[in-house]
């Protein structure tokens, strides 16, 4: 499946765009996106630790299967307040 | 009610969206733009947001804190886009009969706003301009 990926903040930076399209095997894990990801955009990889993965706009965990069409953004450590 | 607003917040506003006749006890949390930071001069601070998570979030965030307290009403506003010195960067405001209920929905809020919505600051300093990691972030993987 064919997977498009928002990047915010120092991910964005890092990778130079707002967004990534990847490919993944159907059953691919949130764990196997962000590997994924930061084969597309290298500049990812020191980040990579710490992202985590929104589906559909909420937070899974690592084991999370990706769904496909499923709305998907890699999220840096949060800042907010 | 919550908003992620890329104008001013208002303070008044937040006030006014918890206030009734029954609420005898309303309590604020202003976040405001320091002008230091780690011993660095702050200009200016950009915030961005997955917006339409943040809002989601900051809606989830309340309605648990309302459903848990159920005498309160609560209301928060947390502004994106470049912020200078002095500014606001988030607001809450609880609206209760008591006191109590008041301060500790308002107390749950922000520290559910900072760890949760998806936010994130930029700080140009003196130094150059970073992205800022969350304390929470920060100690846990020190620890």
């Amino acid at each position: 499946m064919t997977c498009t990926v928002l990047l915010f903040a120092a991910a964005r930076d890092r990778a130079g765009s707002d967004s990534l399209t990847v490919e993944l095997p159907s059953g691919a894990t949130a764990s196997e996106l962000v590997s994924a990801c930061v084969a597309a955009a290298p500049g990812l990889s020191s980040l990579a630790p710490s992202l985590r993965v929104a589906m559909d706009q909420a937070l899974v965990g690592h084991d999370a299967l990706v769904r496909d069409g499923a709305e998907l953004a890699l999220l840096p450590p949060v800042s907010g307040g | 009610m919550s908003r992620i607003v890329e104008g001013p917040l208002s303070l008044e506003r937040a006030v006014a969206a918890v206030s009734d006749d029954h609420h005898g006890a309303v309590a604020t949390f202003s976040g405001v733009v320091r002008a230091s930071s780690h011993g660095k001069r702050v200009h200016r601070l950009d915030y961005e947001a997955y917006a339409p998570m943040a809002e989601r979030t900051m809606a989830t965030i309340l309605a648990t804190i309302e459903r848990e307290l159920p005498s309160v009403k609560l209301y928060a506003e947390h502004r994106i886009g470049s912020l200078g010195v002095g500014e606001l960067a988030v607001v809450v405001a609880a609206g209760a009969p008591h006191r109590r209920d008041a301060l500790l929905a308002c107390d749950r809020a922000i520290e559910a706003i900072k760890a949760e919505l998806p936010i994130w600051k930029r700080e140009h300093t003196d130094g150059g301009a970073e992205w800022v990691r969350c304390e929470v972030h920060t100690k846990s993987n020190d620890g």
